[in-house]
């Protein structure tokens, strides 16, 4: 029996039930510290997630580029961070697509955090 | 016998490394947190440490979820920098300084702490951004270093209590080397900050205020959490307290305050540098 887990609002922690479902997901996004796969997943998507044989849930969330699906796939957002790389897009992108911000609103919602006493 | 000089607190997030990379430290957007670090940076050209113990969390350069230890101990000759996937530059070697490395290692099975050790092991943006924030202008690094990566990615994650007798171990260990090295100890990461799920941006002004406070002069009271009591006040990724919490045990005894900085945001971070000096 699994202890009743500790509910965060807004957030999953990466536990071994979500380190289970998203290791395919997460191998792939590893091999992104090498330019060389990089390269090879921008010329064929495709043949690069049946490589690491993502589940079709893992997938679709990569094919919409939906950050929050990915991460329901199991996916951690360090790794998932070195996928977003590739299309140049910063951890605060990440943060405004998450959220349901434009990336200009959430950078100045930020920036307003730190305007305040 | 060693001397322990004292402890070096900083933020790692990998956008620094950006901006250093393209000499932005003076813009406006930087410039309050760099603002943070000639102290720090004077303080250790003063100290002339010989030694740095660095406890950091790996995001994915050395380890994978294949094997993920919960805390990980280099004993490498050489630690290098490698690509990390978003463009950073690779930033050159550092020196290990495998003896002080494995005398750590003897001390802390000693003392029960089933560690990992690593005689190979690449360092990325979590040690590599606070050597370039600490020593800015050197063409090579001037101290060794050992590095102490403390799982912060998959749960479980050790706990605050486990992480501070951690370090207090490590104190011990440095302690009890025969060598008259000077060695800083550096805890890297934090302050609050979140970079996945619906909460994505949220930081904690209180809780940080909280961690500054109390680091120096009461360490105890930041493990009275549990780590996701940490994760619910500080964000996913604020658990990087822990590398905090545990650098400041391995600081040891009463220390003084030197420098202090905290300025919101950088990237999705509240970032922050503390310097505490042993007394």
């Amino acid at each position: 029996m699994h202890a009743e887990k500790h509910a965060i609002p807004g957030t999953t922690p990466f536990d071994g039930d979500m380190a289970r479902r998203g290791y395919e997901l997460n191998a792939m996004c590893y091999s992104f510290n090498d330019a060389e796969n990089r390269k090879a997943f921008l010329e064929d998507e495709d043949a690069y997630c049946d490589k690491f044989n993502l589940t079709e849930e893992q997938r679709r969330a990569v094919a919409a580029r939906d950050v929050l699906a990915m991460i329901a796939a199991g996916g951690n957002i360090y790794y998932l961070a070195k996928l977003a790389g590739i299309f140049g897009l910063s951890v605060q992108d990440l943060g405004a697509q998450q959220t349901g911000m434009s990336v200009d609103d959430f950078k100045a919602k930020l920036l307003a955090e730190g305007m305040e006493a | 016998m060693a001397e322990i000089l004292g402890g070096v607190f900083t933020s790692h997030v990998p956008a620094i490394g950006g901006a250093i990379a393209k000499g932005l430290q003076k813009d406006d957007y930087w410039r309050p947190f760099f603002d943070g670090f000639p102290a720090i940076s004077e303080w250790l050209s003063e100290k002339k440490p010989d030694i740095a113990v660095v406890f950091y969390n790996d995001h994915g350069l050395n380890f994978f979820l294949d094997k993920m230890p919960t805390f990980a101990v280099g004993a490498a000759p050489q630690y290098d920098n490698a690509d990390e996937g978003w463009g950073l530059p690779v930033c050159h070697s550092l020196k290990g300084a495998p003896e002080f490395s494995w005398h750590l290692i003897e001390h802390l099975v000693g003392a029960d702490f089933d560690i990992t050790t690593c005689q190979k092991m690449l360092v990325d943006h979590a040690v590599m951004v606070p050597f370039q924030l600490l020593w800015p202008d050197a063409k090579e690094w001037p101290v060794r270093v050992v590095p102490i990566a403390i799982n912060t990615v998959q749960h479980p994650l050790p706990s605050p209590s486990r992480c501070l007798a951690l370090g207090h171990a490590v104190h011990d260990a440095i302690e009890e080397w025969e060598g008259d090295e000077r060695v800083v100890v550096v805890g890297t990461g934090g302050l609050s900050h979140q970079l996945d799920g619906e909460r994505a941006g949220f930081l904690n002004k209180d809780y940080d205020k909280f961690c500054l406070d109390s680091l120096g002069p009461s360490p105890e009271a930041l493990i009275k959490d549990t780590s996701l009591d940490i994760i619910e006040k500080a964000g996913s990724q604020g658990i990087e307290i822990l590398n905090w919490i545990a650098a400041r045990g391995a600081v040891g005894g009463r220390v003084v305050e030197k420098s202090r900085n905290y300025h919101i945001p950088i990237s999705n971070t509240a970032a922050a540098s503390l310097l505490l000096e042993r007394v």
